[in-house]
C-alpha cells in the first residue's frame, strides 16, 4: 500500500474523505430511522 | 410480470429482503476492502500519476448515479402503469440516494478536474447535463414531500421521474456526442490497463452492492412505517 500522493495529496484525499463521510453518513442514517421504524411498531404490535 | 407480482407484494419483500441482507452486508465489506487495497497498491498512471485513485470513486458514484435513476424510472413505470404496491416505495426511497451518489460524482469530478484540467468546473456537456440530473433528483424528492396523499403524490412524481429520464442517454452520449473536455468511456473499450480496471470494477460492485443494502433497509424501513400507522389508525377508531 502507498499513501503517498504527492503533490496530488490536496486532491487525491478530500475525495476519498468526502466520499467516505457521505457514505458512512448515509448508512449510519438508513439503520437509525430502521432502527426507530422497527422500535415502535413492536411497541405498538405489543399493546394491541 | 407475474412472477414479478408474487415475489413483489410487502410480505414477500420483507421475508426475501431479511434473507439476503445479511451476504449484502458481508459482500460490500469485502468488495470495498478489496478495491481500496488493490486500488492503493497500484502504480501511478503514465499520464495522470496518483490521481487515477480518483477515477476508483468517481466513475462508480457517477455511474450508481445514472443507474438509480434508471431503477426510478422503471419503478414509475411499474407504478403509474401496474399500480404496483412496493413500485412507489421502492422509487421514493432510491432517490436520496441517487442524490447523493450524484453529489459525490460532481464533487470527486471536480476534484479531479483542478489537477487534470486546471479547473474544477467547465460548462460543458458532459458535466451540465450530470448537474443537470442533480437537479432532477432534488424536484423530484421535493415532489415528493410537497404533496400529502402518498398516492397523488406517486403518481405526479413518477410522471416527473419519466420525463426526466430523457437526460440519462443525454448524460451517456455527451462525451460522443459533442466536443468537451471530458474524458471518453475506457472500461467496454479496453483503454484501461487490467490493474486499473480491477479496482474499479471492484469499487463499482462494491457501491452497488452498498445501494442495493440500504436500498432495501429504507424500503423496509417504510413499510414497517406504514404497518405502524395502520396499527395506530386501527387504535383510535
Amino acid at each position: 500500500m502507498n499513501f503517498d500522493m504527492g503533490a496530488y495529496s490536496a486532491y487525491i484525499w478530500p475525495a476519498y474523505g468526502i466520499s467516505a463521510l457521505a457514505l458512512i453518513g448515509a448508512t449510519l442514517w438508513t439503520v437509525a430511522s430502521w432502527r426507530r421504524a422497527k422500535a415502535k411498531l413492536a411497541a405498538l404490535e405489543k399493546k394491541s | 410480470m407475474q412472477f414479478l407480482f408474487r415475489y413483489a407484494n410487502p410480505h414477500q419483500f420483507m421475508r426475501l429482503s431479511g434473507a439476503v441482507l445479511p451476504y449484502t452486508v458481508l459482500a460490500t465489506i469485502l468488495c470495498l476492502s478489496a478495491a481500496l487495497y488493490l486500488g492503493f497498491t497500484a502504480p501511478p498512471d503514465y499520464q495522470q500519476g496518483r490521481t487515477v485513485l480518483i477515477l476508483f470513486i468517481h466513475v462508480p458514484a457517477a455511474s450508481l448515479a445514472m443507474g438509480i435513476y434508471g431503477a426510478i424510472a422503471v419503478c414509475s413505470l411499474l407504478s403509474l402503469v401496474w399500480r404496483h404496491p412496493l413500485a412507489d416505495i421502492a422509487a421514493r426511497t432510491a432517490a436520496p440516494l441517487g442524490a447523493l451518489f450524484t453529489a459525490l460524482g460532481l464533487i470527486t469530478g471536480a476534484l479531479w478536474g483542478k489537477p487534470m484540467w486546471g479547473t474544477y468546473w467547465v460548462w460543458d456537456a458532459r458535466l451540465t447535463s450530470f448537474l443537470l440530473l442533480l437537479f432532477i433528483y432534488l424536484g423530484y424528492m421535493a415532489l415528493w414531500n410537497a404533496i400529502e396523499d402518498d398516492t397523488r403524490a406517486g403518481r405526479a412524481a413518477a410522471i416527473l421521474a419519466l420525463v426526466g429520464a430523457v437526460n440519462i442517454p443525454i448524460i451517456k452520449f455527451s462525451v460522443n456526442w459533442w466536443n468537451t473536455l471530458h474524458q471518453g468511456e475506457s472500461i467496454v473499450s479496453g483503454a484501461l490497463a487490467p490493474v486499473f480496471l480491477a479496482p474499479l470494477l471492484l469499487m463499482l460492485l462494491g457501491y452497488g452492492l452498498l445501494f442495493a443494502t440500504l436500498w432495501m433497509v429504507r424500503i423496509r424501513t417504510v413499510i414497517m412505517e406504514r404497518r405502524a400507522r395502520t396499527l395506530m389508525q386501527a387504535g383510535e377508531a
